[in-house]
C-alpha cells in the first residue's frame, strides 16, 4: 500500500469513512464553538479577538485542574463519569468567560476610540500574558509545563454505534411524531416560545435520522464501533450550540445582541445598555471558548500553554470561512473545516500512494479554504446587508 | 406644563461647534418643529436630547429633572423615544424583533401584546410584514417601522428626525397624519424637518435654525407668514 505505485485500496477507504467522518465532525464542533467566540465579538465590535485563543487554552487547564483535583480526592473513579465531565466543563467555561470579560475591561474597551489596529495589537499582548502566565501558574502549583487529562474509564470503550442504527432511525421518527403531535396540540395556542420548543424534536429526529441512515449506508454489517468519549465530546458541543442558538434568536438578551451587533446608537436609543451588551458578548464567547477547551482536552488528552494557537487559527478560520460575524456560518465553518481536515488526514497518503503524509492535511484544508474565499469572499453564508435610503 | 428645556446648550463634534447657545422649550400636548437647512444642527439638536451627544456646556431637562449628562440608554427608560434620521431600523430583524426592541426597557409583558395591536392600528402594513426582516421593506415601511418602534416604549415625548425624508408624496402625506394622530393620542412630539411647509403646518410652534443656533421661533402660523422663512425654505 505504500509503495509508490500501488493501486488505491478503495475498499479500504470505505471501511476508514465512517470513523474518519466521526473524527472530523468531533473537529468540526470543537472549532465552531471556538469560532462562535470569534464571530459574536467580531459581530458586536468589528475587531477580532486574538486573544481568544489563549481564552480556549485556559479553559483546557481548568478543565484538566478540576479533572486532576477529583483523581487527588479519589472521587474521579468513584462519582459517575459524566458528573465529573460536568464539573470540569462547566468549571472551564465560567472562568474562561470571567477572564474574557475581564479582558475586555480592561484590554479593550479603554482603547474603544482608538484606530482599528490599536487594540488587535492589545490583544496579541493579552495572548503572550495568558500564555505565560498560565505557564508561571502550573510551573508554580505542579511543577508542569503541560497538563495531561486522567483517564476516565468509561470514556475510553467504545460504542458498536453500527448495530443500534435501527434504534437510533426508529427513535429518530418516534420523537418526530412527538414533534408533530406537539405542534398540532399547540396551534391553537400560537405563541413563538411555544413555536421554538416544538421545533427541538423536529431537528433532533432529523439529526438523528440522517446519522441512522448514514450509518446503515456506509455501515452495511453493522460494525462500526465509536469512542464513548467522541460521542460525549459531539453531544456536548451539540447541546451548547443549541442553546446558544436558542439564546441568540429566542431571548430578549439574544434579541438586543443581534440589535446591537446591527447598530449600537440605535440600539442605545431603545435602552440597550451597550457596554453590558458587549460584556455579555465577551462571556458567552469566553464560555463556549473555555468549554471547547476542556472537550478539546479530554479527546486529545494534554495541554501546554501553547496548545491554543492552532486550534485558535483554525477556529478564527472557520469563523471567516462561514462570514465573519454570522453565527451560523461559524458552526457550519468550523464543520466544513473539521470534516476537511479529517477527510485529508486519513486520506491524503492512502490516496497518494505514501506520497503526502498526514501531515499535509492543514495544507489542504487551507487551500480549500483559499479556494472558497476567493470564490465568496463574504464566507459561506456571509451576507450584505443593502440599506435602503 | 414644560416637558422638554433646553438652555444654552453647546455641542462639539471634535473641534467643529455643531450647536451654538441653543435654548427651546417644548411644552406638554405640543408638537414643536425644528426647521432649518442642511448642517443647520436639527439633528445635533436632537441627539443632544436623547444622550447620543453631550453638550460642553447649557443644561437639558426632562420635566425639570437635569438629563444633561444621562447616558442614551437610561434616557430612553425616561419618557423620551427618537426615531433617528435615516429610520436605522434593525434590518437583520423581523419586524416584530424590531417593535420588541422598542419595548426593550418595559418589562410588562401583557400590554406590549396590547401596544403592538395599536401600532398595527395606526400602521395596518406592518401587521402584514411582521415575520420579514426589516431590511426588506420599503422605505415607507422602514419609516412607519421606525415610528412604530419608537411608539412601543410609550413615550411621552417622541423625537422624529426628517420623517419625510426619502419618501414620495402621498406617503409623506401619509407619515404627517399618522404625526397628527400620535399626538392627539397624548404623546408631546418634536419634529425635525427639512420639508419645513408640512412641518409647520402640523406643528403649535417652531424653531428656526441656522448654523447651529436658533435664528427665529414663534407660533407655526407666524412662522408660516414670516417673509424671512418665506423666502429661505418655502422656496418662495
Amino acid at each position: 500500500m505504500t509503495t509508490a505505485v500501488a493501486a488505491i485500496d478503495f475498499e479500504l477507504l470505505g471501511r476508514i469513512f465512517p470513523r474518519v467522518l466521526v473524527d472530523g465532525i468531533l473537529l468540526g464542533f470543537v472549532y465552531s464553538l471556538i469560532a462562535l467566540g470569534y464571530t459574536m465579538v467580531y459581530g458586536v465590535l468589528e475587531f477580532i479577538n486574538f486573544a481568544h485563543s489563549e481564552i480556549f487554552m485556559v479553559g483546557a487547564f481548568i478543565g484538566a485542574e478540576v479533572l486532576l483535583i477529583l483523581q487527588a480526592a479519589r472521587v474521579l473513579a468513584a462519582s459517575p463519569p459524566l458528573l465529573s465531565l460536568l464539573a470540569s466543563v462547566l468549571a472551564a467555561g465560567v472562568i474562561a468567560g470571567l477572564l474574557a470579560v475581564t479582558i475586555e475591561r480592561v484590554a479593550y474597551r479603554p482603547l474603544r476610540g482608538a484606530p482599528r489596529l490599536v487594540p488587535l495589537i492589545s490583544a496579541i499582548g493579552v495572548s503572550f500574558f495568558l500564555q505565560d502566565l498560565v505557564r508561571m501558574i502550573w510551573a508554580l502549583h505542579r511543577n508542569a509545563f503541560y497538563l495531561t487529562y486522567p483517564p476516565i474509564e468509561v470514556f475510553n470503550q467504545r460504542f458498536p454505534a453500527g448495530a443500534y442504527a435501527l434504534w437510533g432511525g426508529a427513535a429518530a421518527v418516534a420523537i418526530a411524531a412527538i414533534g408533530w403531535l406537539m405542534r398540532r396540540a399547540g396551534r391553537g395556542v400560537a405563541r413563538a416560545r411555544f413555536e421554538s420548543l416544538s421545533m427541538l424534536p423536529k431537528y433532533t429526529s432529523i439529526a438523528l435520522g440522517i446519522v441512522s441512515v448514514g450509518l446503515l449506508i456506509l455501515d452495511p454489517n453493522r460494525v462500526l464501533t465509536v469512542p464513548v468519549k467522541s460521542l460525549v465530546v459531539i453531544g456536548a458541543s451539540l447541546l451548547v450550540l443549541s442553546v446558544l442558538v436558542y439564546v441568540v434568536n429566542q431571548t430578549k438578551l439574544g434579541m438586543a445582541i443581534r440589535a446591537v451587533a446591527e447598530d449600537q446608537a440605535t440600539a442605545s436609543l431603545m435602552g440597550v445598555n451597550v457596554n453590558q451588551i458587549i460584556s455579555v458578548t465577551f462571556l458567552i464567547g469566553g464560555l463556549m471558548g473555555g468549554i471547547a477547551g476542556a472537550l478539546f482536552g479530554l479527546q486529545f488528552g494534554t495541554v501546554n500553554p501553547y496548545s491554543g494557537f492552532i486550534p485558535g487559527l483554525k477556529a478564527f478560520t472557520a469563523a471567516v470561512l462561514g462570514g465573519i460575524g454570522n453565527i451560523p456560518g461559524a458552526m457550519l465553518g468550523g464543520l466544513v473545516l473539521g470534516v476537511l481536515e479529517a477527510l485529508a488526514g486519513s486520506y491524503l497518503s492512502l490516496i497518494s500512494g505514501g506520497a503526502f503524509g498526514a501531515e499535509y492535511k492543514d495544507i489542504f484544508a487551507f487551500s480549500v479554504l483559499i479556494l472558497i474565499l476567493i470564490f465568496r469572499p463574504r464566507g459561506l453564508l456571509g451576507e450584505v446587508v443593502r440599506e435602503k435610503l | 406644563m414644560t416637558i422638554l428645556r433646553v438652555e444654552g446648550a453647546d455641542v462639539y463634534y471634535g473641534n467643529i461647534h455643531a450647536l451654538k447657545d441653543v435654548s427651546l422649550l417644548v411644552e406638554r400636548g405640543e408638537i414643536v418643529t425644528l426647521i432649518g437647512s442642511n448642517g443647520a444642527g436639527k439633528t445635533t439638536t436632537l441627539r443632544a436630547i436623547s444622550g447620543l451627544a453631550h453638550p460642553r456646556r447649557g443644561t437639558i431637562a426632562l420635566e425639570g429633572k437635569d438629563i444633561t449628562r444621562t447616558p442614551a440608554h437610561r434616557i430612553a427608560t425616561l419618557g423620551i423615544a427618537h426615531v433617528p434620521e435615516g429610520r436605522r431600523v434593525f434590518g437583520r430583524l423581523t419586524v416584530r424583533e424590531n417593535l420588541e426592541m422598542g419595548a426593550y426597557t418595559r418589562h410588562d409583558r401583557d400590554w406590549i401584546a396590547a401596544d403592538l395591536d395599536e401600532v398595527f392600528a395606526v400602521f395596518p402594513r406592518l401587521k402584514e410584514r411582521i415575520r420579514q426582516t426589516a431590511g426588506t421593506l420599503s422605505g415607507g415601511e422602514q419609516q412607519m417601522l421606525a415610528m412604530g418602534r419608537a411608539l412601543m416604549a410609550r413615550p411621552q415625548l417622541l423625537l422624529l428626525d426628517e420623517p419625510s425624508m426619502g419618501l414620495a408624496p402621498l406617503l409623506v402625506e401619509q407619515i404627517f397624519r399618522s404625526v397628527t394622530d400620535i399626538n392627539r393620542a397624548g404623546t408631546t412630539v418634536l419634529l425635525v424637518e427639512q420639508n419645513a411647509y408640512m412641518a409647520l403646518q402640523v406643528a403649535t410652534r417652531g424653531y428656526v435654525l441656522q448654523t447651529g443656533s436658533v435664528v427665529l421661533s414663534g407660533p407655526a402660523e407666524s412662522l408660516l407668514a414670516n417673509e424671512e422663512v418665506r423666502k429661505a425654505y418655502l422656496g418662495e
